[in-house]
């Protein structure tokens, strides 16, 4: 044994050597690249929309100069006043050369038609504008709005452009005189959907989101905790629950629009429920959801260690206080993840939503379950489906708000995650 | 008790004994607990054919044999541990202090705060020192007041030989321990509630041999109080710490007897094979 004697066995094993450290480079080269490609995918995604997004933070105002006569606006009768006409003569004392009925029509379309309501909320509010001439910025139509921002191409032929050449003129005029500008579009983060672009706001959508959640979470999240405690910890196992285990699988495969159908035909035409509401979304989602959390949290309350549960019994707990005291703790972690997933699952939902009406189209923001709603993916399919070139962008910002709200709710679900986590 | 095991004793010789009854002595005057004609069965498995043995008062009863030989799931139904295990199922009279402990009317939480159980793998919960020694207390209910309590888990570790080590750091996770300190800390909760007998699968399977030596000595010291079952793999464990053993052999109780006499004088040829290490 003293003699230096080959060993046959290690030639062998440093031949295979090369091999086998060539295939785990392989696969570590693949690993990274399948990560790089994501990660551009990613970027892709995010760069795309924050490209055509971003301009929907911007706004363009014009400039009028209104005289509120007293004789015509008085605190009485504010709402029939004629608020549109202040505007036209506004614009005619601008641009006194116009005089043909279509050039004068021409002229107003530049002001956005929200321009008399902001008048109006304005002289509302401050009733001391009576009597007063003043210079208001008001929003301009979203052609105008394109045009500034660069999406309508002043070089094509005029037939093929939604402004005209005189049109152009007018503004040019405006912009030289300094009375048109681009702002933060604060009116989208305040306001609720509306035909006209300029006008539109997420802020509906966005509480509609808010409500619709909160009810899916507040009843999704007790009742998948308490019938996956029930099904691992309590119930016996024999048919039945391998029946109902078989089935909650299954239902977590169901179609999404099956809910919504469900929901149609039990929520809303058997219990009268009213429709479009976040009380029957919500009810919808934490149909759609339950599943998602009733199987994570099974797998979460499967994965604590038996020794704990011995521990627990062993020294007479009984089975709920074992429960209580020493698995749910442990398992809780798990169940937040598949409630995070849960949850995000239900926000990006919107096909369930169109069948119990939350597709309406809804100008007033929500205040409450029963109100009439829709939420931001909704919204987002109702902006794309918008024919106005001004939706694109709002489309886009609308994806940019639902991210960050998605964001939020997890930001939200990891800190609470990190306070339960139970260090061993 | 060695006259006991004379008295009690069945006059047999080695030889006449191949087959698997139960040689030795395995009844004592005044036991803690009884258990006449027990079987276990997992689904349709037997486990454990028909054992018949008393535990004494005050004693450590060494629990021998080779891996599946049936010796923790015998010691699994003296708490009824095994109704947590899917598809167990036991039958026979099992009694602690004379109450049945399989009647369907009793109650096993209070059953498991008089039979204690301490597992072969250390398992703390992922809590403070002291809220692990305080969680049985709490449950049953055993302390009035904030000062009782603390009184009860100074007590308890101090019966487990831990408290000088841990006193300092009480609020500290006990899982944090030393592996030897943490299965100490598990018998400081299962006195914590006063318990009459005290199961131990295997406690020390896990340590290091000093670590084994610190539990040892505590099991001679608890002996004072407590009825000790101990399941061992170790014979010289076995040699060491208890004052009976008994010897399982694929499910059947094969031999019983004073821990000296059994391990200098077999009766039995399976046992004199496994503890000459002809087997097992």
């Amino acid at each position: 044994m003293d003699q230096p004697e080959k060993n046959p066995t290690i030639d062998k094993v440093n031949r295979g050597l090369k091999r086998r450290y060539r295939a785990e480079r392989r696969f570590r080269i693949l690993g990274a690249t399948a990560i790089l490609t994501a990660l551009c995918f990613l970027f892709l995604l995010f760069f795309s929309i924050v490209s055509s997004g971003y301009k929907a933070f911007e706004k363009t105002f014009i400039q009028i100069e209104v005289f509120f006569d007293p004789a015509e606006f008085t605190n009485e009768n504010l709402a029939a006043a004629n608020f549109p006409g202040l505007i036209k003569a506004s614009m005619n004392s601008m641009f006194p050369e116009v005089t043909s009925r279509k050039d004068k029509k021409d002229l107003y379309y530049l002001i956005s038609p929200g321009a008399s309501f902001q008048l109006m909320k304005q002289v509302k509010n401050n009733p001391a504008l009576i009597g007063q001439k003043e210079l208001i910025w008001v929003a301009a139509n979203d052609d105008v709005d394109m045009l500034l921002k660069g999406n309508i191409d002043r070089t094509r032929p005029e037939s093929e452009r939604r402004i005209s050449d005189k049109q152009l003129g007018w503004l040019d005029t405006l912009a030289h005189d300094g009375k048109i500008k681009k702002t933060f579009n604060t009116a989208f983060f305040t306001s609720g959907d509306s035909r006209e672009p300029e006008l539109a706001g997420i802020w509906g959508a966005t509480c509609g989101s808010f409500y619709t959640l909160l009810i899916t979470l507040s009843l999704s999240f007790p009742i998948g905790v308490a019938a996956a405690v029930y099904l691992e910890e309590f119930a016996p196992k024999n048919r039945w629950t391998d029946i109902i285990e078989v089935n909650i699988n299954n239902l977590a495969a169901v179609p999404s629009i099956v809910y919504g159908l469900l929901g149609l035909a039990v929520f809303i035409n058997f219990f009268g429920m009213p429709r479009s509401t976040p009380l029957v979304g919500g009810l919808v989602l934490t149909l759609m959801t339950l599943p998602i959390i009733i199987i994570a949290s099974r797998a979460s309350l499967k994965s604590v260690p038996p020794s704990i549960r011995e521990a627990a019994l062993g020294i007479g707990a009984s089975k709920m206080q074992m429960v209580a005291h020493h698995v749910l703790p442990l398992a809780l972690p798990g169940m937040l993840t598949g409630t995070i997933i849960g949850m995000a699952h239900a926000l990006g939902e919107t096909a369930p939503l169109l069948m119990v009406g939350m597709v309406a189209f809804i100008v007033d923001i929500p205040h409450g379950f029963t109100d009439p709603a829709t939420v931001l993916p909704v919204q987002i399919y109702l902006w794309a489906d918008s024919p106005e070139r001004a939706f694109v962008a709002k489309t886009s910002a609308a994806i940019m708000v639902l991210l960050a709200f998605l964001f939020l709710m997890n930001a939200a679900a990891v800190l609470l995650r990190k306070r339960f986590e139970i260090k061993w | 008790m060695s006259g006991k095991e004379e008295i009690l004793s069945e006059v047999t010789t080695k030889a006449l004994h191949k087959e698997r009854e139960t040689v030795g002595s395995p009844f004592v005057e005044n036991p803690r607990m009884t258990c006449r004609e027990v079987n276990v069965y997992y689904g349709d498995k037997k486990a454990i054919n028909n054992v018949n043995i008393d535990i004494a008062r005050n004693e450590v009863i060494a629990m021998i044999g080779p891996s599946g030989c049936g010796k923790s799931t015998f010691l699994r139904c003296l708490n009824r541990m095994n109704d947590t295990i899917e598809g167990c199922r036991v039958t026979g009279d099992l009694r602690l202090d004379g109450m049945d402990i399989h009647d369907k009317n009793v109650d096993v939480v209070p059953l498991r705060a008089r039979v204690g159980m301490v597992f072969q793998k250390p398992n703390p919960f992922p809590k403070s020192i002291f809220d692990n020694v305080a969680y049985g207390p709490k449950i049953h209910g055993l302390a009035q007041n904030k000062a009782e309590l603390d009184e009860i888990v100074e007590r308890s570790l101090k019966k487990a030989g831990l408290w000088d080590e841990v006193k300092d750091r009480l609020t500290q996770p006990g899982t944090g321990l030393s592996g030897g300190q943490q299965q100490r800390l598990c018998i400081a909760r299962a006195i914590a509630v006063s318990p009459e007998v005290i199961l131990m699968d295997e406690p020390c399977s896990a340590l290091d041999p000093i670590a084994t030596a610190r539990i040892e000595e505590l099991i001679a010291e608890l002996r004072q109080h407590y009825s000790i079952v101990i399941v061992t793999h170790s014979m010289q464990q076995a040699a060491r710490v208890s004052q009976r053993t008994a010897y399982f052999h694929l499910g059947d109780l094969i031999e019983v007897g004073m821990t000296d006499r059994v391990f200098t004088n077999p009766r039995h040829q399976l046992t004199e094979d496994y503890i000459t290490g002809r087997f097992g």
